[in-house]
């Protein structure tokens, strides 16, 4: 009797045999599907019908079970039982995203690699069954800068350049003039990034032909708007933020109302009302270009969002603060901008990283008002009579550019909050 | 004095600064309104919209109102939320929890899901879905049943539709179950109270909401039937289904984009939600003898619920407020129909938009202040 239980149940003596024969079995299963997958050879053939799917899984979840020992004394089997197989449904679930996994590589592999096409440069070079990275190629430039003219892409880099280095120098400021960083970056910097902008990608001047900003467009537009929006936002942002939290009723409730107001519509039907009911209420005979309407729209709108960010780094420092400042004879702005702010401040800066990271998520919605930023070039990509078909090629190469910017943002922001988790 | 100007005067500037900003925008769209020749009033509301909208919950053809084409986008929008809220909740509270899981491939599997579907803009999801995703479909002729009487085709989702008799009876014996699951609950919290005796309150719960409606179906004449949707040849080379309800593949698009990347957003509430709760919660709780179901429903998910529900809320409102991204894939909702078709008809800008906007803000709000009601409510009482 002790004897048939031993045989089925593993114990001290018989570990070793149990874990080689659990650990063949689940390699079978994995050959198998991985023959099936990739060779397209069904090693279980002779099964009939639905068990020659279910079988790897069938004798993949048998081995694992054979191999779930407890204290096995084998570090590595110790490990592997721990982090994949601790119990029955566990290992089901493992064998499940393995099996998907496996399946899954062959299939995008050959459509995204092996059998795609990105020799030739139209349509006709595309004759395989996998993507056409053709079309993206002879389409990269339009991608990137919209339709500005060619010849000029120059000066588009050369203003992201000189806007991007212009963003570093608070890094190389000597110690004496560190005092007036904060003056740098909320006025000064701003400036001067609208005057390179204005003057490089605009032209118009300094005998660079105009551009007007119809053409702008691509990913550059993107970054254009987020940029403004993003420097433009953040004071906006702060005054409404120190407004909710005043103590004069009239200035809390304007900033409340405000800031709900702002926060509880979509920005689709504000980047509507920015396109057809504004214009009615700016002054006859005065034009503003859509491009300008639409990042004020964006930036009253994400003002509000920041706003509350703000508000709660205020609203997290605690009261010594402001009763050490008052009783010190400050008064509100002197507290505020030598005390309370340059420590909030600090406080939220991965919230607003997290606020410029819906933001640039945010952006491509000018689509709808007809700006033609990376997904409207894509809409108009794909109804060009010349390269029709091709909208999964270019979505996928949209996502990628957008997934890597975001996921870089998102690990530098959950990195800044680590950072300043850790200093109070 | 000096305090009473230090105090009055920053407010007299702010609401003349408001008043004045309002006041010249006002003034400029008198001037414009009136050079173009543009009344301003809501009087075009009961004029007939004479358009069609594809798709709509209720009766609608184009000699109705523009108060009902209003009506219909703003059900589509409701619609289109309420599905994808539900399976964005599904989703999301499965991910959350896998993502805590002891095993490292679907922990890790979850991770990269919640990165994954995060990081890319909602915008260029719906498009993905609609325009590369669900073309490749199969035509109506082609395509092989789901389930045995659904069609997933290129021009939407075929699902029976359900043909009601006496539906009156069988929604009121479901009414009656849930008032009855009312006063069992309220009559089983007193008898615990009073007397320390339990009642199995969810076995019962289940069982009058399975059998009362099934007594209807035996006893009020209620019938139910399905109209399952049947292949049919309109010319040489197009087909169609017909009968049963067809799922428009705008809105398949939608809710897929919309829940997959409401859900990754959940995942994060639900995870944050389990893990603020303790382990010395639990351990004390199965100190005192309870039982794992009960640790985890008394002590665990009253806790991790109180963290969980604020955060998720919001999700949902932003939901609501991203299907208005519905208007770029041409699916009639409220900023469609709208703020798009009726106000090119109409030209009445001011009034089409600040009425959108309106209805948005109205949501919003009703759902933020039963939020902060329920907020209160929940708040741990300290003493």
């Amino acid at each position: 009797m002790i004897q048939t239980i031993n045989f089925l149940k593993p114990n001290r003596d018989n570990i070793k045999n149990y874990s080689i024969i659990g650990a063949c079995l689940v390699l079978f299963s994995l050959i198998d599907v991985i023959s099936n997958a990739f060779l397209k050879i069904n090693l279980t053939s002779f099964l009939p019908g639905s068990l020659t799917s279910l079988f790897p899984l069938i004798i993949g979840l048998i081995g694992l079970n054979m191999m779930r020992i407890d204290y096995s004394g084998n570090k590595k089997l110790d490990l592997l039982n721990k982090n994949i197989n601790t119990n029955n449904f566990n290992a089901l679930l493992t064998l499940l995203i393995l099996f998907s996994i496996i399946k899954a590589i062959p299939q995008s592999l050959s459509w995204m690699i092996l059998d795609a096409t990105i020799s030739g440069d139209s349509k006709d070079a595309c004759t395989g069954t996998g993507a056409c990275w053709t079309y993206i190629k002879v389409w990269f430039r339009r991608f990137m800068y919209g339709m500005y003219p060619n010849e000029f892409h120059w000066r588009i880099n050369t203003a992201f350049i000189l806007v991007i280095a212009l963003g570093f120098v608070g890094y190389f400021m000597k110690e004496n003039l560190k005092k007036y960083l904060a003056l740098y970056y909320v006025i000064i910097y701003p400036v001067i990034a609208y005057l390179v902008i204005y003057y490089l990608i605009s032209g118009g001047s300094f005998g660079l032909q105009w551009v007007e900003t119809g053409a702008w467009g691509g990913l550059s537009l993107t970054f254009i708007v987020s940029f403004f929006c993003l420097i433009f936002c953040f004071p906006l942002g702060m005054i409404f933020a120190l407004g909710r939290r005043s103590n004069l009723p009239a200035i809390k409730y304007i900033s409340i109302c405000y800031i709900e107001f702002w926060r509880g519509v979509p920005l689709i039907t504000v980047l509507f009302m920015s396109s057809v009911m504004f214009p009615m209420f700016l002054p006859e005979d005065f034009f503003m270009d859509k491009l300008v309407r639409v990042i004020i729209a964006i930036t009253l709108f994400e003002a509000a969002y920041c706003a509350e960010v703000i508000r709660g780094g205020l609203q997290s420092l605690p009261r010594g603060q402001y009763d050490a400042a008052k009783s010190l004879g400050m008064g509100y702005w002197k507290m505020h901008i030598f005390v309370i702010l340059p420590q909030a401040l600090k406080l939220v800066i991965p919230g607003i990283a997290n606020t410029f990271l819906a933001l640039v998520k945010d952006t491509p919605l000018i689509f709808v008002v007809g700006l033609a930023e990376l997904a409207g070039m894509l809409a108009l990509a794909k109804t060009n009579p010349k390269w029709l078909g091709f909208a999964m090629e270019g979505y996928i190469f949209a996502s990628i550019v957008f997934w890597i910017i975001c996921y870089a943002m998102s690990k530098y922001s959950y990195n800044l909050e680590a950072k300043y988790k850790t200093e109070r | 004095m000096n305090n009473i100007i230090k105090r009055y005067i920053p407010q007299i500037l702010a609401i003349l600064f408001v008043v004045l900003i309002f006041g010249f925008l006002t003034l400029n769209a008198q001037t414009n309104m009136d050079n173009r020749g543009i009344d301003f009033g809501f009087g075009f509301l009961s004029q007939e919209s004479s358009f069609d909208v594809q798709f709509s919950l209720i009766e609608y053809s184009g000699s109705d109102s523009y108060a009902r084409a209003f009506l219909v986008g703003l059900l589509n929008t409701l619609l289109v939320s309420f599905i994808s809220i539900i399976i964005c909740t599904i989703l999301g509270v499965i991910i959350g929890v896998a993502r805590l899981s002891s095993n490292y491939l679907i922990k890790n599997s979850a991770a990269w899901y919640v990165e994954f579907f995060r990081n890319i803009p909602l915008l260029l999801q719906i498009f993905f879905w609609y325009y590369a995703a669900l073309r490749a479909l199969p035509m109506p002729e082609k395509a092989d049943a789901w389930f045995g009487v659904t069609y997933m085709t290129v021009k939407g989702y075929y699902i029976p539709a359900m043909v009601w008799e006496n539906l009156n009876v069988f929604l009121y014996c479901g009414l009656a179950a849930i008032i009855a699951i009312i006063v069992l609950r309220n009559y089983a919290n007193k008898l615990r109270d009073t007397q320390g005796k339990q009642i199995p309150v969810l076995l019962y719960s289940v069982g009058l909401l399975i059998v009362l409606p099934l007594l209807s179906f035996l006893f009020g004449g209620v019938s139910l039937e399905f109209e399952i949707p049947e292949l049919k040849k309109l010319s040489k080379i197009s087909y169609i289904y017909e009968g049963g309800i067809s799922l428009p593949p705008e809105l398949i698009a939608l809710v897929l984009a919309l829940s997959l990347y409401t859900s990754t957003f959940v995942a994060e509430c639900v995870r944050a939600g389990i893990e603020g709760v303790s382990k010395g919660q639990k351990e004390a709780a199965a100190s005192v003898g309870l039982t794992p179901n009960q640790v985890l429903k008394l002590v665990i998910m009253p806790q991790a619920l109180r963290i969980i529900i604020p955060p998720t809320t919001n999700q949902y409102l932003n939901l609501t407020k991203n299907s208005s991204l519905a208007a770029a894939i041409a699916y009639p909702d409220l900023v469609l129909v709208f703020a798009g078709t009726a106000l090119m008809q109409t030209g009445k800008a001011i009034e089409i938009v600040s009425i959108t906007m309106l209805t948005y803000l109205t949501i919003s709000l009703t759902i933020a202040a039963v939020m902060n009601w329920y907020n209160k409510k929940i708040e741990i009482k300290e003493k």
